[in-house]
């Protein structure tokens, strides 16, 4: 791909950058993000995606927007309530950056379609909220080598991990979803709205670095921060050889749903 | 080794240096690029960014009055 002059001037920081250049951001460009969940960390994502000019943004969400969404959602404004959340972060990109194709899915992401939806793209960005979503998006990224960013987000704190094939996956750190109603989820313990824009923001920064090749990703260490307190640090995580999908001995072969309770399937 | 052009006179910060990585992109490793500027931020900058990013400047030298050459060779 070649950039007109109105690209070069759109994406003119990025170019300047030694480690981005001009090949760099063709090759954002070119790159294919895949979005779960249009919520806290979707919809900062999914702005600076878009800023950056990835090419190809699919976004998969089958909620609408609501009004409780508003506080921290910031794809998301008042007059869309009640609208399908992928349509409006589709209009909010589209209004954005005419260099985006936006694929919006309004659909949940389930054992039977998650592996269809990620074979289309290079980097998948994990912005739910609920545990049996995280560990399936982990798995169907492990199983189709896919590389995608984990992240979670409750009350002032953060954390989020990238995993890219052969290295340490979700499930070598936590190798099952908690029991029911053991962890709060957002809705229950509420969360800082900026807390999503932080880390939403990390997720997009490790999908450019993906795309372009540049530095460290946050690769076999976990990021964690609160911001309460202001500790800001990173875990150095191992692969474990029992973990239940990547290590030496995996019982996961093929994707199963786990049953949740409707109330936890709203986004972030 | 080819030698190209590029006048980015009538370009303002950041687009003097942008103008000139774009243009720095489409040559080979050696090749050499001219590149006319004005005095004062470009003259200053552009020079000190490419070479920070590796490529070499081989020579600065006075055109006109307000307009100065710099020879650059792409990493």
């Amino acid at each position: 791909m070649i950039m007109n002059e109105q690209q070069i001037e759109r994406y003119s920081r990025h170019i300047i950058l030694s480690n981005v250049g001009v090949e760099g951001q063709e090759k954002i460009l070119d790159g294919k993000v895949l979005i779960i969940g249009a919520g806290g960390l979707g919809s900062p994502a999914a702005l600076y995606l878009a800023a950056a000019g990835v090419g190809t943004i699919g976004i998969i969400d089958g909620d609408v927007v609501d009004r409780t969404n508003l506080q921290r959602q910031v794809i998301h404004f008042t007059p869309d309530i009640g609208k399908p959340k992928v349509i409006s972060a589709k209009e909010k990109i589209e209004l954005m950056n005419p260099d985006v194709k936006v694929n919006a899915y309004q659909d949940l992401v389930v054992a039977s379609n998650i592996s269809e939806y990620i074979s289309e793209y290079d980097f998948i960005i994990d912005g739910t909220d609920n545990f049996p979503t995280k560990f399936l998006i982990n798995d169907a990224c492990v199983l189709n080598g896919k590389a995608f960013s984990h992240g979670g987000i409750i009350r002032f704190s953060g954390q989020t991990l990238t995993y890219t094939p052969g290295n340490t996956c979700y499930r070598c750190v936590f190798h099952e979803p908690p029991p029911k109603g053991s962890v709060p989820s957002c809705s229950q313990a509420g969360v800082l709205g900026a807390i999503a824009g932080m880390l939403g923001t990390i997720q997009a920064a490790e999908a450019l670095k993906y795309l372009t090749g540049t530095g460290e990703l946050l690769t076999n260490r976990l990021y964690y921060f609160d911001t309460l307190k202001n500790n800001y640090r990173t875990i150095d995580v191992k692969r474990s050889d029992d973990c239940p999908v990547c290590g030496k001995h995996p019982t996961i072969s093929e994707l199963q749903d786990i049953e949740m309770p409707a109330c936890d399937l709203k986004q972030l | 080794m080819a030698t190209y052009q590029l006048d980015i006179t009538k370009e303002h910060c950041p687009m003097t240096f942008v103008k000139t990585k774009v243009e720095l992109s489409k040559l080979s490793g050696g090749d050499i690029l001219e590149v006319n500027l004005l005095k004062g931020e470009p003259l200053d900058n552009v020079p000190r960014s490419a070479a920070e990013q590796g490529h070499e400047v081989l020579k600065i030298s006075q055109v006109e009055e307000d307009v100065y050459q710099v020879i650059i060779k792409k990493k």
